[in-house]
């Protein structure tokens, strides 16, 4: 049933990331590259969005008003348009404004931004030495490329998802209650000590859950990538379904990896770390 | 779900799930039940699947009227079995809808500028019906860029729309003439061409008839942009229906048959009532006047006579849509009649 994955794949991925990957390779080749691309967008993203958003909650929690004004104004507006209008505005606006990749900018020596994207010298495995991008007569050849297509994917994950948890790193602060800790001053706790073992444990534990729910929404909503042309796995496996006709087999395949990348997702993030647990220094 | 569970367990409960099991297998292949034509005829109306806007094969025109090659083709067929060409309720598909769609009986008939291939054909569950449009794969570059084959665009980036043969054609040329091409691959034929003007891509490609219909409608100044001479691949576009029907697709296949043969003994839109009399045997039997052929495809007499009245025939339709009196201005080329030198051949129908 599944003997179709070990078929050429037929067709070229744009960006394949860590792979070495070309179009006589096996069909679930291609999947794995879709998979890579789809995780390589996603970690920073998540990485991006948990530091972002955290720091806009806290920022709402602030008693400078100016701040907590500000990240008002960023999560409110943020959180209140659709993603697809956001990742669009984001993709149209980086492929608009960059100049053409026959007259890319050179940023430093070596690195040059234009509407093909951020390129950087980067190690080539197949040749053993450093790979220096350099223009060329249509584009910049050579080195590793951060696509317009990943950048726009990657700021709009980030910004959108960091609103969301900015709202919830804010409640989860607010749902401990003051008595507890003025109880922990009264008997005697430092600051850091009412911080670290009263106040963050809890807070977490209030946070963990919706903060989980985030993550893995980021994950998923990262298939969005198809309607800019990032060849994440949900546009491989579209690609892959139209050229085999294995509509079935490759949904479900897609499905599957997904659904473990959210199993494991969460399995991970819902074990408590030390810390949350009241053990912190 | 959890009814379902608990009825399961419940050993009461069970003829009823039993029932409602055995209700929806009757409702389910119901759609499928009795023959297309009988389906067609009970709902009065043709389904056809046809493309999201490519001007020239299908795209809505103002209010609900769509236009163009394969368009023409649907409503030949309504005329011929429905006897009105307006009777048509048109579903625009992308490239990855649209086999699905097919498949699973929400359309009759695919009408959707599709290659005809091999994996295509004995793999999906699909007949292809008749050639209606010989193509070929091509590129669009700016003009800017100097380039003048398509052998020149080694390192390039192309844009591309998802579930098409053209990715894979695309990636036979980049490895037959070691180009190192990269794709960029979108879902939608609109994304594709947009990121392309927006100078995301050096190159788009897609059917040599797409890219004329790209340039000159979609392009915010056509003259910066030309047409690469060569083509990478050789297409041959046609409708396609549902396996499992061998009478619908001799209804569909004759009609796309018919309006070519009308080309061929000039039988026009405009002039083929006055020659409903002719005494030529073949222009008799076309028009219903001699044998009935008709009867054959469970149709009656005048069938041909009212798919050449909906639109005209095979060069009528070209010409209008794609052609000379187009916004397209495309050359006939290899869909001029096989008399003329073409590809265009239909069995005699007989």
């Amino acid at each position: 049933m599944l003997e179709f994955l070990w078929q050429p794949a037929g067709f070229d991925i744009g960006e394949t990331g860590w792979w070495t990957y070309d179009s006589q390779q096996p069909l679930w080749q291609a999947f794995g590259v879709g998979l890579g691309n789809t995780l390589r967008v996603a970690v920073p993203a998540v990485a991006f969005a948990l530091v972002l958003g955290a720091s806009l909650g806290l920022a709402k929690l602030s008693p400078l008003p100016w701040w907590r004004r500000l990240a008002g104004a960023y999560i409110h507006s943020v959180r209140n348009v659709p993603l697809m209008v956001q990742l669009m505005l984001w993709y149209f606006a980086l492929v608009d404004l960059l100049p053409d990749p026959t007259a890319a900018w050179s940023v430093l020596p070596g690195v040059w931004l234009s509407k093909g994207g951020l390129q950087i010298p980067w190690w080539d495995a197949a040749s053993g030495q450093w790979s220096v991008p350099a223009q060329d007569t249509f584009n910049v050849q050579g080195g590793a490329a951060l696509t317009p297509e990943f950048l726009a994917l990657w700021l709009a994950l980030t910004v959108y998802t960091s609103a969301f948890v900015a709202e919830i790193v804010r409640a989860g602060v607010l749902s401990v209650p003051r008595s507890l800790l003025e109880a922990a001053e009264t008997l005697g706790a430092t600051p850091a000590q009412v911080r670290w073992r009263v106040l963050w444990p809890q807070a977490w534990q209030a946070s963990a859950p919706a903060l989980v729910n985030q993550v893995l929404n980021l994950i998923k909503n990262s298939s969005l990538a198809v309607a800019i042309g990032y060849p994440d796995l949900v546009s491989v496996g579209n690609t892959a379904l139209n050229q085999t006709g294995r509509v079935i087999e490759c949904i479900a395949i897609m499905m599957l990896v997904y659904l473990l990348m959210s199993l494991t997702v969460s399995a991970v993030l819902n074990r408590r770390p030390a810390w949350a647990r009241g053990a912190g220094p | 779900m959890r009814n379902s569970a608990t009825c399961v367990k419940s050993s009461p409960n069970r003829p009823r799930l039993v029932a409602a099991a055995l209700l929806l297998a009757s409702v389910l292949p119901a759609a499928q039940a009795g023959t297309v034509l009988d389906g067609v005829k009970q709902r009065g109306q043709l389904r056809c699947g046809v493309s999201t806007g490519v001007v020239g094969f299908s795209a809505p025109e103002t209010g609900q009227r769509w236009k163009g090659l394969d368009v023409d083709i649907c409503r030949a067929v309504a005329a011929a079995v429905l006897g009105d060409p307006d009777k048509v309720s048109y579903t625009p598909l992308n490239a990855q809808q649209r086999f699905a769609a097919l498949q699973s009986g929400q359309i009759d008939l695919l009408s959707r500028n599709t290659s005809w291939t091999l994996t295509r054909d004995a793999s999906l569950g699909f007949h292809f019906v008749a050639v209606t449009y010989y193509d070929g794969q091509g590129f669009l570059v700016p003009r800017k860029l100097k380039v003048t084959s398509a052998r020149q665009l080694k390192g390039a980036q192309v844009c591309v729309q998802a579930g098409t043969t053209t990715e894979k054609n695309l990636a036979d040329f980049s490895r037959r003439h070691q180009l190192g091409i990269k794709p960029v691959v979108f879902d939608t034929f609109e994304a594709a061409f947009k990121a392309y003007f927006s100078g995301r891509c050096q190159a788009y490609t897609t059917d040599a008839s797409g890219l004329a219909s790209v340039r000159n409608k979609e392009a915010p100044r056509p003259d910066e942009h030309i047409v690469l001479p060569e083509l990478i691949s050789k297409e041959a576009l046609g409708p396609m229906v549902r396996r499992g029907d061998d009478d619908w697709l001799a209804i569909v296949r004759w009609t796309v048959f018919a309006l070519i043969e009308a080309e061929e003994l000039g039988l026009t839109q405009a002039g083929i009532e006055a020659r409903r009399q002719d005494p030529d045997p073949a222009i008799a039997r076309f028009t219903g006047q001699g044998e009935d052929m008709g009867k054959l495809l469970g149709l009656d007499r005048a069938w041909a006579v009212r798919a050449v009245k909906a639109g005209g025939h095979y060069g009528e339709i070209f010409e209008r849509n794609v052609g000379q009196q187009s916004p397209l201005k495309l050359q006939r080329g290899l869909n001029r009649l096989w008399s003329q030198g073409g590809l265009m051949f239909a069995p005699p129908i007989r």
